[in-house]
């Protein structure tokens, strides 16, 4: 029996004051939106973002008890049932999306893995986009001196800079590419002069608007480094050029021909079992030896989605692209385990 | 079982058949997903050769992991299985050793994998 489909659940991150609130306010704004459920958790005694927000109603839920990653993540999962038992007995408007913004202090992993924990969520949720917003004047400052921000910047899908008229271009350059080099693969948007299109960002699959070449190319001011080699920036674009932060690498694996799927399993799971503390994101997009289209993985740390079929190839190149968001991992080591394996 | 929906179990491993709409299925065929797990038992004993193990099929539906001295565990996924292979192999299996990787590498030039 073919069950439900999922729901996705987006998540808006981003540090203290870093602007999620007041993003999210304006894609509600959006008819796009018009079918999200929302929820809001804050840290501090007395929650004002869902009243900030100007959108009381049935499907929006305040979580106040604290931070989602660290000590409510049971009153994320009651809520998602609620809302999903709400749903289904017409007790609440259809919905379907569900945007979560979490505090500034969460660290996304465990707000992630709570999807895939819950019995019950995990049949009908499923992680969607992940937008972290990056305060321009003081991201820079925060990437120093706080783990958590690092994170959210390196597993986000999508970028979003704020506040950058107040940063001046220099300052937001430098972040730019401090960005680019945590997360060179996620599009990058200027909250102030981009067009925050909600469809586009929430509304679409993970890997929907990694293949939107519009945001994926857009260049910032000042940006020395192209996001790829080829500038094509289709699906996953092609071959990354390995940047380093002290902390965080990303790189991609390209190869030719049609990839044995068995022989990928083993190895990923393998990995992933050893190695998935360190792996802060991935994403493929694969040709499969028998599949005419190409079939799309993403994951996060331990946990990897179930893969699904693209519609289509967006060229004539069938190449799998993977890409990589580590800390601590040699790039050529990964790639020499996964060729050796598939050999 | 989901209380809500009644799906019965959890949700297969990703690595699995899954047919859900929009998820990847490699065979829905039966021969296909027979033909598949042997070539999945293959690659896994390349695998585990390394840290001194090895692995069968059980009945279609799980896996027979065992050691040297016979000392066995069934599991019901991949990864399950890593797990279990970290307490009973002679080392964590790990996928960016060197010396793993070098005995992928002999086996599958010496066409020594067992690979159907």
């Amino acid at each position: 029996m073919a069950g439900p489909e999922f729901t996705p659940v987006n998540l808006i991150t981003g540090f203290l004051g870093a602007g999620k609130t007041t993003l999210l306010q304006r894609l509600l704004r959006q008819p796009a939106l018009h079918d999200t459920a929302v929820l809001v958790n804050e840290f501090g005694q007395i929650g004002l973002d869902h009243v900030l927000l100007e959108r009381i109603d049935a499907t929006t839920v305040l979580l106040p008890s604290g931070c989602l990653c660290c000590t409510i993540q049971g009153e994320l999962a009651d809520a998602l049932r609620s809302l999903h038992e709400r749903r289904a007995q017409s007790r609440l408007p259809w919905f379907r999306r569900v945007v979560v913004e979490t505090t500034g202090l969460a660290d996304p992993f465990p707000l992630v893995a709570t999807l895939h924990a819950d019995p019950v969520l995990r049949h009908h949720f499923q992680l969607g986009q992940v937008l972290t917003v990056v305060d321009a004047l003081f991201g820079a400052g925060q990437l120093d001196r706080h783990e958590p921000s690092v994170k959210q910047a390196a597993v986000a899908d999508q970028l979003v800079v704020s506040k950058a008229s107040l940063a001046g271009p220099q300052a937001t350059a430098a972040l730019v590419a401090r960005l680019r080099g945590l997360n060179p693969q996620a599009p990058l948007h200027d909250a102030e002069t981009d067009v925050m299109d909600a469809e586009a960002l929430l509304c679409r699959g993970v890997f929907d608007a990694a293949g939107s070449p519009k945001a994926v190319q857009r260049s910032w001011p000042d940006e020395r480094a192209p996001l790829d080699e080829t500038g094509s920036g289709r699906y996953l674009g092609s071959r990354l050029p390995a940047r380093h932060d002290p902390r965080v690498q990303a790189f991609s694996i390209v190869r030719a021909g049609p990839l044995d799927w068995t022989r990928f399993a083993i190895w990923l799971t393998l990995f992933v079992h050893r190695h998935g503390a360190r792996l802060l994101r991935f994403k493929a997009i694969l040709n499969v030896a028998g599949s005419a289209t190409p079939v799309a993985l993403h994951g996060v740390q331990h946990l990897v989605h179930a893969p699904v079929h693209l519609a289509d190839w967006p060229d004539d190149e069938r190449v799998s692209t993977l890409v990589f968001i580590v800390t601590g991992l040699d790039a050529a080591t990964v790639e020499r385990s996964l060729n050796a394996c598939l050999r | 079982m989901c209380g809500l929906c009644g799906v019965l179990g959890g949700p297969r491993h990703w690595a699995d058949a899954a047919a859900r709409p929009g998820v990847y299925t490699q065979h829905g065929d039966e021969f296909e997903r027979r033909r598949e797990r042997r070539a999945r038992i293959a690659g896994l004993g390349a695998a585990l050769r390394p840290v001194g193990l090895k692995v069968d099929d059980w009945q279609g539906t799980a896996y027979l992991l065992a050691d040297r001295t016979g000392a066995s565990v069934l599991v019901d996924d991949l990864a399950q299985l890593w797990a279990a292979a970290d307490r009973l192999g002679t080392r964590p299996c790990d996928p960016l050793d060197p010396a793993w990787i070098e005995a992928l590498e002999s086996a599958s030039l010496a066409g020594g994998d067992g690979r159907s």
